[in-house]
């Protein structure tokens, strides 16, 4: 599975893209940030503002509940400030 | 159309380029979003940073949006990643249309949905440091008003 990270959380996390094999009991979005988490303290550390982060799965917008597959790309991100 | 880039553009000659060889339409609304010197601190500079492919698929959905729920001859969505200096424009979005109604108002929901739906992060530069701009509720709540 392919994870992206972009603005403040690029920064945080240190990478912008990494592959990561995903444990079996890792199948939704809420469950991977958790997973992630455990492992990345600036992960952890963005997460603990609740509500802040943004996940997309396979480009489209996703909630914590949503389906991650193996193959997937996963984004995490802020609130989108374009425009 | 979508088009994301890094290079600035010509709002006159985008704007034209629209409406060229079109004899259908009475009606061009436009808005320009531009990197703005703050009053208070100084901005000398902004980047924008984007999620490549997500952004382009979710500008095509917000403009398919904009189609399905008002008549529109054409449209455009042209917005910038990269570095850019104040006085710069970052965003254009045009819709064309028989009449101003629905050319006013899609151009407003098209830059209301953008803002909160296309994943694009501004970075602002101080002469002093660079911080990322936090979102504006007051954005959610303009996007909020064109909800179904």
């Amino acid at each position: 599975m392919k994870i992206l990270y972009f603005a403040w959380l690029r920064a945080k996390t240190g990478t912008a893209s990494e592959e990561v094999s995903l444990p079996p009991e890792v199948t939704t979005v809420g469950a991977l940030m958790e997973w992630l988490a455990a492992s990345r303290p600036g992960f952890a550390e963005a997460l603990a503002a609740p509500g802040v982060i943004r996940a997309a799965v396979n480009q489209d917008y996703a909630q914590p509940a949503d389906p991650v597959r193996p193959g997937d790309e996963v984004a995490f991100f802020p609130p989108v400030t374009g425009g | 159309m979508i088009k994301v880039q890094r290079h600035t553009f010509d709002i006159g000659a985008e704007l034209a380029a629209l409406s060229a060889g079109r004899t259908d339409i009475g009606a061009l609304a436009s808005f320009v979003g531009l990197v703005r010197a703050h009053a208070g601190e100084p901005i000398t500079a902004i980047t924008l940073e984007h999620y490549p492919g997500m952004t382009e698929k979710k500008l095509a959905e917000i403009e398919a949006e904009a189609h399905a729920r008002w008549p529109l001859q054409a449209s455009l969505i042209v917005h910038r990643f990269g570095r850019m200096l104040p006085g710069e424009p970052i965003v254009l979005v045009a819709t064309a249309s028989a009449h101003r109604a629905a050319a006013l108002a899609s151009c407003a929901f098209l830059i209301d949905w953008l803002k909160t739906q296309a994943p694009f992060w501004k970075l602002e530069e101080t002469a002093q440091a660079s911080r990322w701009v936090e979102a504006r509720s007051a954005d959610d709540e303009a996007a909020a008003r064109w909800q179904r």
